[in-house]
C-alpha cells in the first residue's frame, strides 16, 4: 500500500517531471512514448533523423492553447497533431513526421495527461504522421492552463503542385469541403461561465488524407488554406489581401449546419468569423470544378464540399463581397481576431 | 419564406414609385442596424428610400462619463467588473475595459453577475447594466435576488435607458428630417407596441414594429411605405409571434418595482428628461454610483467625434472628419464605431468601400 | 434591439429552466413568464423568457424555425 505521498505523486505532475532527470525519464518512459508512438524505441535523443526522397520539404510549426482542453469531438492532443497535418496538407504537402513539446502545468491530473496524450497517438496513426521527437518542461501552478502543446512538422512536398497567392486569376472558383463554425461554437458552448451544452461537435480532422489525393488528381489547383482563426472571413481576406483581387461568395451556397447557425446567433456571432478545424478552402481553376467536387465527395471528410464563390477582378478596391440569400449584397470584413458574446 | 420577402420588396417599390420624394425611415434599434446592413438589405431598396440609424444602441448614448466610470471601477483591487460583450471595447479617457484583463468577466445573464458575487465574497461584483426596456427586467430580477438572498457584495451601475423619451428627443430638434419609424420589437415585447402610440399621436409620425430577421424589417417597411404613400400616420406591428399592444405586464412590474424614471444624460443627444433607469430608494444600496461615491459630471466628448449627429440622423457616419482615419473598428474613437451594432461600425464593416 | 433568440422549454423547475434551439441547450429563468409551461415556445434574451412564442407566426419569422421539422427529422450525427 503506497503511502498517501508518494500515491499523490502518481496522480499528478510535479515540478520535478520537467527537470530532466529521473521523473522526467520515467514521464517519457512510461507515459508520453507508449501513448504517442508505440513503435518507437527506448533511444531518448532531442532530436529525430528521418530520411526525406528527393525534392522539396514543407516546414510548420504551431502551438496550442485552446481552452477547454477537452471539448466535444476531440481534445487539445488531436487538435494539435491534426491542425500541424492541415497546415502541411494546404502547403501541397504529404506530412510525414511531427515533433511534440509539452509545457504542463504542476499539479495538472496524470490522467488527463494520458488520456492528451493517448489522443496524440491515435491521431498521429489516423494521419499517417510519426511523433518522432519532443520535448517536456513543468511549469508552476497558474502560469500555464493545464497544458500548453507546440508542434512542429515535415511534410514531403507533392511533385508538380504549387499553391501560391500569386497562381489565383479572376474566374477561378472557390470551393470548401464542408459545413462551417462547428470548432469555434463547440468550444465556447463548452467554457466555463457560459452554461450552454450543445450537440455541436468539433470538426476536429486531418484533412491530408483528401488532400494528397486531390493534388495528386489535380495539381493545377491554384491555392488552398484551412479557415482556422478568423473563419472563412479570415481566410478570404487574406486572399484579397495578398492578390489584389476582390472575391464575390453566394450566401445560399455556404454549407451551415443548422445547430451552429442556432448557436452563433444565440451568442451574437457572425458564423463566418468562426473557426473551423477540418476544413479546407481551395481556390481552382473553374474547368477542374466537377473533377475535385467529385473526388472531395467521394471521401469522408468531403461529403457536402461546394462551390461557394468565386474570384472575380477588382473594380475600385480589392472586397470580399456576399451575395446574401435576400438577392442584397454586403461586404465581408476582415474579423477582429476576437469574437465577443453579444446581447445586443 | 421568399415569396413574402419578394411581395414586400413589390410593395416597397410600388409605394416608393408613388411617393416620388426621398423618404427618410429611422431604425432606432442598434440590432436593426447590423440585421440590415448583414442581410444587404439597402442594396435592394428604391433609391429615394433611405435609411437612418437611430439611437437604439445603448452602448452608442452611452454617456463618457458612464464609460469613464466603469474603467474606472476596473482598476480597483477589491472589483470584479461583470458586462456584457458589448461594452468590453467601448474607449473611455484612459483606456476600456479590454485593457484591464482579470477584473473583466464577460457575462451572459444578469444572473451570471450574481452567481459572481456569491462565488467570490470578498470582492465587489459592479454589473455594467446597460440597455433598454428589453434588458431592464432581467437587471431587476438580480436585484431583487440579492436584495432577498442578502448580497450585499453585489451592486449595479445604472446605463439602462428608455427608448420613447428618446424617439420624442429626435423628433423635437426643428432639423430632423425623419419621416417614420422602424420599431424596436424586442423592447416592443416587454413595454408593448401601445406605448409608440404617443409618438404617433404627438407628431402624426408612423411607428412600425418589426422583428429582426430579414422579412420582418423588409414587411415592416412595406408598411411603412405604404401608410406614407397614403398619407396616414399610424400605429402597426408586423411582429405578431411575440409583440402585443400591451406588452409583458410581468416585466413592466418588474422594471417598476426596482426602478424610477430619471433624467438622463444621451451621448448626442443631451440631457432627456425621465428617460434613464435609477434604482428606487429601497435598492439604493445596490447602486454602485452611490457606493462608490461617483457623482455624476459632464465629461467633454472625445475631441472631433460627431457619435451624438450620428445617432440623432443629423449626418452620416463618413460626413465625420475621424471616420475611417483616426476611428476605426480596430482604434474606435466614440461609442457608433465600438460597438458591432454602432452605425460607424456597421457603415464601415459593411458600406466603405473607399481606402 | 436586443439578441434574442426562440427556443423550447425542455425542463422546468419554479423559475429555472433549460431551453433548447436546435439542439443546443442553456439555462434560462421564467421569472418575467410565470405562464411558461415545458415544452413552449419561448424568446430568450440574456438568459430570461420574455414572451411565448406562437407557433404559427414563429415559422413564418424565423428561417431557422421553418427548418425546425426537417432537422428534427433527419438529425442524426450533426459536424458537417
Amino acid at each position: 500500500m503506497q503511502s498517501p505521498d508518494k500515491q499523490r505523486d502518481k496522480d499528478r505532475i510535479l515540478l520535478a517531471h520537467g527537470g530532466g532527470g529521473q521523473l522526467t525519464d520515467e514521464l517519457i518512459r512510461e507515459l508520453v512514448i507508449p501513448n504517442v508512438n508505440k513503435s518507437m524505441t527506448a533511444e531518448l535523443t532531442d532530436s529525430a533523423r528521418i530520411d526525406v526522397p528527393e525534392g522539396s520539404i514543407c516546414f510548420t510549426t504551431d502551438s496550442y492553447v485552446v481552452k477547454p482542453l477537452f471539448f466535444n469531438g476531440g481534445d487539445i492532443g488531436k487538435l494539435a497533431v491534426c491542425g500541424t497535418v492541415n497546415d502541411l496538407a494546404v502547403a501541397g504537402a504529404r506530412p510525414i513526421a511531427i515533433s511534440l513539446s509539452l509545457i504542463i502545468e504542476e499539479g495538472f491530473e496524470v490522467r488527463l495527461l494520458k488520456k492528451i496524450l493517448s489522443s496524440v497517438g491515435k491521431a498521429a496513426e489516423e494521419n499517417n504522421v510519426e511523433v518522432v521527437t519532443g520535448d517536456t518542461k513543468t511549469v508552476e501552478k497558474n502560469a500555464a492552463d493545464g497544458v500548453f502543446i507546440n508542434t512542429a512538422g515535415i511534410g514531403v512536398c507533392l511533385p508538380e503542385v504549387e499553391l501560391a497567392f500569386g497562381k489565383i486569376q479572376p474566374g477561378d472558383e472557390i470551393i470548401i469541403n464542408g459545413g462551417i463554425g462547428d470548432h469555434g461554437l463547440a468550444l465556447i458552448s463548452q467554457r466555463e461561465g457560459i452554461s450552454f451544452q450543445s450537440q455541436l461537435e468539433s470538426d476536429c480532422a486531418g484533412l491530408a488524407g483528401l488532400t494528397c489525393r486531390l493534388l495528386e488528381a489535380v495539381p493545377e489547383i491554384r491555392f488552398m488554406r484551412d479557415p482556422t482563426r478568423g473563419g472563412v472571413a479570415g481566410t478570404l481576406n487574406d486572399i484579397v489581401f495578398e492578390t489584389g483581387h476582390s472575391i464575390e461568395i453566394n450566401q445560399n451556397a455556404l454549407p451551415v449546419n443548422p445547430v451552429a447557425q442556432a448557436a452563433a446567433d444565440l451568442l451574437g456571432f457572425d458564423i463566418l468569423n468562426v473557426a473551423n478545424e477540418g476544413k479546407f478552402i481551395a481556390v481552382v481553376p473553374p474547368d477542374w470544378t466537377g473533377k475535385i467536387l467529385q473526388i472531395c465527395r467521394e471521401h469522408p471528410l468531403g461529403k457536402k464540399s461546394v462551390v461557394i464563390g468565386a474570384v472575380k477582378a477588382a473594380s475600385e478596391m480589392p472586397l470580399v463581397e456576399m451575395k446574401t440569400s435576400l438577392g442584397g449584397k454586403r461586404i465581408v470584413r476582415m474579423p477582429y481576431g476576437l469574437e465577443l458574446p453579444r446581447i445586443c | 419564406m421568399l415569396e413574402r420577402i419578394e411581395k414586400a420588396e413589390k410593395e416597397i417599390k410600388s409605394a416608393c414609385e408613388r411617393l416620388g420624394r426621398r423618404i427618410n425611415i429611422m431604425e432606432v434599434c442598434g440590432t436593426h442596424t447590423v440585421s440590415i446592413f448583414r442581410d444587404g438589405i439597402k442594396s435592394i431598396l428604391p433609391d429615394n428610400l433611405k435609411l437612418t440609424s437611430g439611437p437604439g444602441c445603448p452602448v452608442c448614448v452611452t454617456d463618457q462619463w458612464y464609460i469613464d466610470c466603469v474603467v474606472e471601477l476596473a482598476g480597483r483591487d477589491d472589483c470584479i467588473i461583470a458586462t456584457y460583450g458589448d461594452m468590453v471595447r467601448v474607449p473611455g479617457h484612459s483606456g476600456s475595459l479590454e485593457t484591464r484583463p482579470g477584473r473583466v468577466k464577460v457575462i451572459f445573464s444578469s444572473e451570471d453577475a450574481l452567481e459572481l458575487a456569491r462565488k467570490n465574497p470578498d470582492k465587489t461584483v459592479v454589473f455594467v447594466a446597460v440597455g433598454f426596456e428589453t434588458t431592464t427586467p432581467a437587471t431587476a430580477v438580480a436585484v431583487r435576488e440579492a436584495d432577498s438572498e442578502g448580497i450585499d457584495n453585489f451592486c449595479i451601475l445604472s446605463g439602462h435607458k428608455l427608448v420613447v423619451p428618446a424617439m420624442d428627443a429626435v423628433l423635437s430638434n426643428k432639423n430632423h428630417r425623419i419621416d417614420a419609424f422602424l420599431c424596436p420589437g424586442h423592447v416592443a415585447v416587454i413595454i408593448g407596441y401601445g406605448a409608440f402610440g404617443k409618438i404617433v399621436r404627438q407628431y402624426k409620425t408612423p411607428c412600425v414594429v418589426a422583428g429582426f430577421e430579414a422579412v420582418q424589417i423588409l414587411e415592416g417597411l412595406a408598411v411603412i411605405c405604404e401608410q406614407l404613400a397614403a398619407g396616414q400616420s399610424e400605429l402597426e406591428s408586423v411582429y405578431k409571434a411575440v409583440v402585443t399592444r400591451q406588452g409583458n405586464v410581468t416585466a413592466q412590474k418588474t422594471i417598476a418595482e426596482c426602478f424610477e424614471a430619471a433624467d438622463g444624460y444621451w451621448r448626442g443627444l443631451g440631457k432627456i428628461a425621465k428617460s434613464s433607469q435609477k434604482l428606487k430608494e429601497q435598492y439604493r444600496r445596490f447602486d454602485a454610483f452611490d457606493r462608490f461615491g461617483l457623482k455624476e459630471e459632464h465629461v467633454e466628448e472625445l475631441r472631433g467625434c460627431r457619435c451624438g449627429e450620428v445617432i440623432s440622423g443629423l449626418i452620416e457616419p463618413p460626413a465625420c472628419r475621424l471616420f475611417a482615419k483616426e476611428c476605426t473598428p480596430r482604434t474606435p474613437v466614440g461609442p457608433c464605431m465600438v460597438s458591432a451594432e454602432g452605425a460607424c461600425a456597421a457603415w464601415y464593416k459593411y458600406e466603405n468601400k473607399k481606402k | 434591439m436586443c439578441l434574442a433568440i426562440p427556443a423550447r422549454i425542455v425542463e422546468l423547475k419554479d423559475d429555472k429552466a433549460v431551453v433548447d434551439a436546435m439542439g443546443n441547450r442553456w439555462k434560462a429563468k421564467t421569472t418575467l413568464l410565470p405562464e411558461a409551461k415545458v415544452n413552449d415556445l419561448v424568446l430568450v434574451h440574456a438568459g430570461f423568457a420574455i414572451s411565448l412564442v406562437d407557433e404559427e407566426e414563429a415559422r413564418k419569422t424565423w428561417q431557422l424555425i421553418e427548418e425546425i421539422n426537417f432537422f428534427s427529422e433527419t438529425s442524426n450525427k450533426l459536424s458537417g
